[in-house]
């Protein structure tokens, strides 16, 4: 692509990452979570791919692919961590250790990071399994058609 | 036969949206809302979430969240099998 192009991606793309990683991040406090800010994050990879071309983010893949399945074996690692009670029990909650704080108060308040129990964790997993499964879909799709496959 | 056949068909689908469309019940106001006002009220004290939606996608139906999960993976597994580079 053009430099006005590449110029101006260099400029979004880190400010588009750091509002995904915050999307997850606060997924148990403001809207969005693992999915969206998967999806943010994604469409830096499309970005990425469109302004500099699809030939030069190919190995990737091979990285991206594992980090997919890493993500989705913690969600399920955390959801069989409730197991002592049911599936996808929320273990952590209540607990006082990590995110085991209580809301500050109940109803409308400003929230706090350290609550929410598994769900902050959850969110993890699922936004690393997005941002890597949609990345590689982006970047395998692109590559599609090719001569060189 | 068979035009008048699709014609009664459309009718009757135009009819079940026109009706559907006209005794649509007002914005916000469930048939039941116990488990909508549940949430509400327990989901900050039960998972400490002030998001509730994330609380109900991550704790109450977490299996949903589950499947949803399995989609994508399913959806990645295909498109890295049909697009892989084959050898030869």
């Amino acid at each position: 692509m053009s430099v006005v192009v590449r110029t101006v991606s260099r400029v979004v793309v880190p400010v588009a990452l750091a509002f995904g990683a915050y999307v997850i991040m606060h997924g148990h406090l403001t809207p969005g979570g693992g999915f969206q800010g998967g999806a943010v994050v994604a469409s830096v990879v499309a970005l990425l791919v469109v302004a500099f071309g699809a030939e030069r983010w190919r190995r990737w893949t091979h990285v991206l692919l594992p980090l997919e399945d890493t993500g989705a074996m913690a969600f399920v690692i955390l959801a069989f961590l409730g197991l002592g009670a049911t599936f996808f029990r929320n273990v952590l909650a209540g607990s006082g250790g990590l995110f085991g704080a209580p809301v500050p108060w109940p109803g409308p308040n400003p929230g706090a990071l350290n609550t929410a129990g598994t769900l902050p964790l959850m969110n993890w997993a699922v936004g690393l399994k997005v941002i890597a499964g949609l990345g590689a879909v982006v970047i395998l799709l692109s590559l599609f058609g090719r001569e060189d496959g | 036969m068979k035009r008048w056949f699709f014609a009664a068909a459309l009718l009757v689908l135009v009819g079940y949206l026109l009706g559907g469309s006209v005794w649509l019940r007002p914005f916000g106001g469930p048939v039941r809302s116990d488990m909508d006002r549940y949430f509400i009220e327990n989901a900050q004290a039960e998972v400490a979430a002030n998001n509730v939606v994330t609380a109900i996608v991550f704790d109450y139906r977490g299996y949903d969240t589950l499947g949803e999960a399995t989609v994508l993976f399913a959806a990645v597994v295909g498109v890295v099998l049909m697009l892989r580079k084959v050898k030869g």
